[in-house]
C-alpha cells in the first residue's frame, strides 16, 4: 500500500471520517445554540444534556418498548423537543428581560440537573446501541462502516434542511425578522412569544435528532454530552452565531481539523479546537462569519 | 459600638476559636473556597465579567505549588508564590484574549480555554493526569518558626492568607481604580467616552482575580497536600459560581458566606453521590429565578427596608 507523508492511508481517511462525524455533530449542535440565541438571546448550555437525553430516548424506546432505530429518530426528537417546550414556557421566559449571564447560569443549571438525574438512575458507564445499518464496504484506500457513510450524509442533509428552512421559507423569515426587531413584528400581528417556544423546541429536537444519530457510533452515557457542548461553545466563537451557513461550515471544517490533528499530532487533538479559538480572537474577534455588532 | 462592630468583633472571636469546635481540615478547606469565591466575586460581581473558567487558576496554581515544593524543593511560601504567579500569567494571556469579546461570549471563551488547560493538566508530564500530584509533603514555613503539620496551627496559616485575599479584594473594589470598574460595568461605552481605556482595567481586574483564585487553590494544596484533576475541571468552575450566586453577587461577605454554605452542603450530602449534582443544579435554577441577590444580597435588601420604614 502506499503512504501519505508516512501516514497509511487506512489510518488517515479512517481519522478523518470520524473528524467528519464529528463536525456534523458540531455543525447539528452549533446550529441550534445559534438560533436559538438568535430568538431567546439565550446559550443555552442544557444542549449538551439535551443531546444526551436524544440519545437515551432512542435506547429506551429500543430497549423498553423494541421500536427500532429509525421510528426512533424521528420520535425522540419530537419527546425532547416537547420537553424542551415545557421547559422553555415553565422557566426561561420568565428571564428574557435579564441579563444574558441568567440564562446561561440557569440552563448550566438545568444541565446539572438533568446530567445529575441519568447518571442516578443509570450511572456513567455507557450502553451500547446496535448499528442499525450493520456491514460496510471496503473502497480501497479505506473501510467505510455503512452506518458512519450515512451518518455524515444525513447530518449534511438536516444542516442544509435548516438552512432552507431559516433562509428560504416563510416561517424562516418571519424567525429571522423577530430576531432582528421582535416588537416590530409582534405589531404586524405575529405571535412572538409563541414563535419563540417554537424555536426553542426545534433548536432542542435538532441537538436530540444528534444525539440519535450519535447513539450507535458513541456509547449511550448520561455524560455523553458534557464535553461535547464545551467543545461546541469554542466553535460558536470561533464561526461567530451571525450565520446559518457559517455554522454549517465551521462545525464540519473544525471537525476535519480535529481528525487531521489525530494523525499528525496526537497529544494536540484534545486542544486543537481551542487553540484555533484563540488565534481567531487574535486575528477576527467577532469570529470568522460574524459580524460585529 | 454600633452592631457593624459588634457582627465584626464577633466575627473574630468565632475565627480565632473555630478550631477548637470545628475539624480544622473542614475549616481550612471552606477558607479557601471562600478566598477563590471572593476572587470571583471581584471580577464578575464588580468588573461584570462572567468568568465560567475560573477554576483553571484554582488547579494550575496547586499543581504550580506542588511541583514547586516537590520537585524543587521550596519552601511552602515560594510554592504558594509560584501559584500565584502561575495563575496570573495564565490570567494575562487568556484575560487578553477573552476580553476582545463581550457578554456572554466572554463566558463561552472563558470556559473553552479553561477546558483546554483541563486537558493540558491531564496530558502534562507534572501534574501526573488522572492521578493527580500525590504526597506534597507540608514543611514548616518561616524557616521552621511555624510547624505546619498540627492542623490548628496551620488553620492559623490559612485564615491569616484568607484575610490577606479577602482585604486585599475589599481594598481593590473601594480604590479610585475599582470605582472605574464599576462604572465599566455599569456602562462600559460612557465609561471610554470619559477617557477610561476600559480592556486595561478589565484586564488588570482579570488578573488580580486570576492571582488571587491561584492564591486560593495553592493553598488549598498546601493544606490538603494534593492536587487533582477536580480543581480544574469546569465543575469546579461552576462551583466557585454557584457559592457566589448563593451568598450574593456583588456583595463583600456573601461569597464567603456562600462558600461555607455550599461547602457545608456538600460535606453532608457526600453520601448522597450523584444526587448532589442534582441538587445544586436546583439552587442554581432557584436562585436565577427568584432569589437573584443572593442570602447577604436580600438580608441587606429586608435590613434596609426595615429601617427606612421602622
Amino acid at each position: 500500500m502506499f503512504e501519505i507523508l508516512g501516514i497509511p492511508p487506512q489510518a488517515l481517511f479512517g481519522q478523518l471520517l470520524l473528524g467528519l462525524i464529528n463536525g456534523a455533530f458540531y455543525a447539528m449542535l452549533s446550529l441550534g445554540l445559534a438560533v436559538i440565541f438568535g430568538m431567546l438571546n439565550v446559550i443555552n448550555f442544557t444542549h449538551g444534556a439535551q443531546y444526551m437525553m436524544g440519545a437515551f430516548a432512542a435506547w429506551l424506546l429500543l430497549t423498553q418498548l423494541e421500536i427500532p432505530f429509525w421510528i426512533a429518530l424521528v420520535l425522540s426528537p419530537v419527546i425532547v423537543g416537547l420537553l424542551g417546550v415545557v421547559l422553555e414556557k415553565l422557566m426561561l421566559k420568565r428571564i428574557y428581560h435579564l441579563d444574558h449571564l441568567y440564562g446561561f447560569l440557569l440552563t448550566f443549571g438545568l444541565a446539572l440537573v438533568i446530567e445529575g438525574l441519568f447518571l442516578w438512575k443509570w450511572g456513567s458507564s455507557g450502553a451500547p446501541y446496535p448499528s442499525p445499518i450493520p456491514g460496510g464496504v471496503n473502497l480501497g484506500f479505506m473501510f467505510l462502516p455503512y452506518y458512519r457513510g450515512f451518518v455524515v450524509v444525513a447530518a449534511l442533509l438536516i444542516c442544509l434542511a435548516t438552512w432552507y428552512g431559516i433562509e428560504r421559507t416563510r416561517f424562516g423569515a418571519y424567525l429571522r425578522a423577530a430576531t432582528e426587531n421582535p416588537v416590530l413584528v409582534r405589531a404586524f400581528g405575529i405571535n412572538v412569544p409563541r414563535l419563540i417556544t417554537l424555536t426553542y423546541g426545534l433548536g432542542v429536537g435538532l441537538a436530540a435528532l444528534a444525539g440519535v444519530l450519535a447513539a450507535p457510533i458513541q456509547q449511550v452515557s448520561a455524560l455523553m454530552g458534557t464535553s461535547l457542548v464545551l467543545v461546541v461553545f469554542a466553535v460558536v466563537v470561533i464561526g461567530g452565531m451571525g450565520s446559518i451557513m457559517g455554522s454549517i461550515i465551521t462545525g464540519f471544517g473544525l471537525g476535519l481539523v480535529e481528525g487531521l490533528t489525530k494523525v499528525f499530532y496526537p497529544p494536540a487533538s484534545n486542544t486543537v479546537i481551542f487553540v484555533i479559538m484563540a488565534i481567531v480572537l487574535l486575528v477576527k474577534p467577532a469570529g470568522l462569519f460574524g459580524q460585529t455588532k | 459600638m454600633n452592631g457593624r462592630g459588634l457582627i465584626g468583633v464577633a466575627l473574630t472571636v468565632l475565627a480565632l476559636a473555630a478550631p477548637w469546635f470545628a475539624y480544622p481540615v473542614f475549616l481550612m478547606t471552606a477558607l479557601c473556597f471562600a478566598l477563590f469565591a471572593c476572587a470571583f466575586n471581584l471580577l464578575l460581581g464588580y468588573a461584570g465579567l462572567l468568568s465560567f473558567g475560573h477554576a483553571m487558576f484554582f488547579g494550575i496554581a496547586g499543581y504550580f505549588f506542588g511541583h514547586a515544593v516537590k520537585a524543587w524543593n521550596m519552601p511552602p511560601e515560594l510554592g504558594l508564590l509560584a501559584g500565584v504567579a502561575g495563575a496570573a500569567l495564565l490570567g494575562l494571556v487568556t484575560g487578553a484574549l477573552a476580553i476582545r469579546r463581550q457578554g456572554i461570549y466572554f463566558a463561552m471563551i472563558t470556559l473553552a480555554f479553561a477546558q483546554m488547560i483541563y486537558f493540558f493538566c491531564v496530558q502534562a508530564p507534572f501534574t501526573g493526569g488522572e492521578d493527580g500530584l500525590q504526597g506534597i509533603t507540608r514543611k514548616p514555613l518561616l524557616g521552621g518558626l511555624i510547624p505546619t503539620k498540627d492542623d490548628r496551627v496551620l488553620y492559623y496559616v490559612v485564615l491569616a492568607i484568607f484575610l490577606f485575599g479577602y482585604l486585599a479584594v475589599y481594598r481593590i473594589i473601594h480604590s479610585p481604580f475599582g470605582q472605574v470598574l464599576k462604572a465599566i460595568r455599569d456602562n462600559e461605552q460612557r465609561a471610554v467616552s470619559l477617557g477610561y481605556e476600559a480592556d486595561r482595567y478589565k484586564l488588570l481586574a482579570f488578573v488580580l482575580s486570576a492571582a488571587l483564585a491561584g492564591l486560593a487553590g495553592a493553598t488549598k494544596a498546601m493544606v490538603m497536600q494534593f492536587a487533582t484533576l477536580t480543581d480544574v475541571s469546569a465543575a469546579m468552575s461552576g462551583e466557585v459560581v454557584l457559592m457566589v450566586l448563593v451568598g450574593g453577587l456583588g456583595t463583600i461577605v456573601g461569597p464567603v458566606v456562600g462558600a461555607f454554605i455550599i461547602i457545608t452542603m456538600q460535606n453532608y450530602l457526600a453520601s448522597f453521590g450523584e444526587f448532589v449534582l442534582v441538587i445544586q443544579g436546583l439552587i442554581f435554577v432557584v436562585i436565577v429565578l427568584a432569589f437573584r441577590k443572593g442570602v447577604v444580597g436580600e438580608l441587606g435588601a429586608w435590613w434596609r427596608s426595615r429601617r427606612s420604614t421602622g
